[in-house]
């Protein structure tokens, strides 16, 4: 099993300062933005996200939250229990843009999920999806609005993405998951 | 996990998941829409062979706040008042194609024994039986105690070094003892004063220590968290204490005990409290008092119960 890298550190950092910018581009600016992530590696993007967003509008403020979709999954009872992360959405989304942020964009079930989540908590005027990585395969129509890299992938190869905060090391690999 | 009978039967990485699981719960009920969907089209029972109402109710909110369907069963009125036994109840209640069962009953065992006997294929929850145990009162319990000792870092903690005094009627209580073997996993430890007619034979093989004067208990074991038990009204078949003036004084929580302890010494009450018998309105109303926490934690507690229980792939069964 051999990790071919596909992003290094500078690759990801370039990649979420053009999302940023398309993101400003298509919202004219960084009012009524709310950014939230998936956890746990989506949480970790949108709060770099939000810094980049910050440093290129001067003085705007990008609200950063986490949206845990566990309760939502349409899999709970394919896969053994899983255990649930923090929902912490820090503003009222009612009438916000939210940008729903996640590391690898697969089948849109979890994107489903957290459409679902973020119905429970309010009505936001817009829903966009920003993703680090994108690797085809859907199963719902689902699509990403930002996406940092496009990687077209087989089932059997498995997309890691490290960050500096949860892996030590900001790259993203691909490996193929041998059958044993 | 399966089912929730015994707080024996739980692992401690199983204990600190369900109380962080908790911790995600508890923030629903804080939002506008009080409900997630995980148990959409889940139908549960509550079978209450014993009188309860904070336990049920508690049950009742957690399960319809995971949006499942909820049917109450009291005995009281049912097919049991006409001699049904237990067996036959259940086997009625399978047939309906139900989910899951939470279940109060006043023989210890019965729980386990609708758990094994294959007479439902379900998950099954203990919500107290006879004086055995009540593990989510436990875990409710520790998930209090975990909250007010490390407040917004409680994820991924346990209770280690944790003091934990528990007062009063261990003998006939359920509380007591699922309480003990949590807090034990959870790495508490764990000082019981009671008089002696109140403890049961197998203390010595209980993982606690044992005393008799409260007074000494409260000054030497220097507890963090204080329990004060219910004196139990409606099991007191025998003569266990003179009487309840004298109860109060020796092992009761009164006005001047309470004003004994440090200011963070935190005290915990399973409800419902006998006020001027085993706890004091001094004690039960004061800040450092966690009674009306316990109630609303009981509800976030359940919910990752229900979850930790019901969700999951199910192994192929052995059982019809």
């Amino acid at each position: 099993m051999t990790a071919r890298i596909i992003l290094q550190a500078t690759d990801i950092q370039r990649a979420l300062t053009r999302i940023a910018h398309e993101i400003l581009e298509s919202n004219r600016g960084a009012q009524s933005l709310v950014l939230l992530g998936i956890p746990t590696r989506g949480v970790t993007l949108a709060h770099r996200l939000s810094a980049v967003l910050e440093n290129i509008v001067p003085g705007s403020h990008v609200p950063v939250g986490s949206l845990d979709v566990t309760m939502y999954r349409d899999d709970l009872y394919q896969q053994p229990t899983r255990t649930t992360s923090p929902t912490d959405v820090p503003v009222n989304i009612d009438g916000a843009t939210v940008i729903l942020v996640d590391d690898v964009l697969y089948s849109g079930r979890t994107v489903r999920a957290a459409l679902d989540a973020l119905t429970d908590l309010g009505r936001p005027d817009i829903v966009r999806l920003a993703v680090l990585v994108d690797r085809g395969h859907r199963e719902l129509p689902i699509r990403a609005d930002f996406v940092g890299k496009n990687l077209p992938s087989a089932h059997d190869e498995r997309i890691n993405v490290n960050l500096m905060e949860h892996d030590g090391e900001d790259t993203v690999s691909i490996d193929t998951v041998v059958a044993a | 996990m399966r089912h929730l009978i015994s707080t024996l039967d739980v692992t401690r990485d199983q204990a600190i998941a369900l109380l962080d699981v908790a911790e995600d719960m508890a923030s629903v009920s804080q939002r506008e829409v009080k409900r997630l969907p995980a148990l959409r089209g889940k139908t549960i029972v509550n079978l209450f062979f014993e009188d309860s109402t904070r336990t049920r109710i508690s049950f009742e909110a957690a399960e319809k706040r995971l949006s499942a369907d909820v049917i109450n069963f009291a005995a009281k009125g049912s097919s049991v008042s006409k001699g049904e036994s237990l067996k036959d109840t259940v086997q009625t209640l399978a047939a309906m194609d139900i989910d899951g069962v939470v279940i109060r009953h006043g023989a210890s065992g019965a729980p386990l024994l609708l758990a094994n006997r294959g007479w439902i294929d379900v998950p099954v929850i203990n919500a107290g039986d006879g004086t055995h145990e009540h593990p989510t009162q436990a875990l409710l319990d520790a998930f209090t105690m975990r909250r007010r000792l490390h407040g917004a870092g409680s994820r991924g903690k346990g209770l280690d070094g944790v003091k934990v005094l528990i007062v009063g009627d261990i003998l006939h209580s359920r509380v007591a003892r699922s309480n003990v073997w949590l807090l034990r996993t959870l790495g508490a430890h764990v000082h019981l004063v009671a008089p002696p007619t109140l403890l049961p034979w197998s203390i010595q093989e209980w993982p606690v220590t044992v005393s008799f004067d409260l007074d000494a208990a409260l000054a030497e074991f220097a507890p963090d968290v204080v329990m004060m038990l219910r004196i139990q009204q409606e099991r007191m078949r025998d003569a266990f204490f003179p009487n309840e003036r004298e109860y109060s004084l020796l092992w009761g929580l009164t006005e001047t005990r309470f004003s004994r302890l440090s200011e963070s010494t935190l005290i915990m009450h399973p409800g419902p409290m006998n006020r001027g018998l085993e706890i004091s309105s001094a004690a039960a109303d004061s800040p450092q008092s966690t009674v009306l926490e316990q109630v609303a934690n009981g509800v976030s507690v359940r919910m990752a119960a229900l979850y930790m229980v019901l969700t999951g792939e199910r192994e192929v069964s052995d059982v019809h």
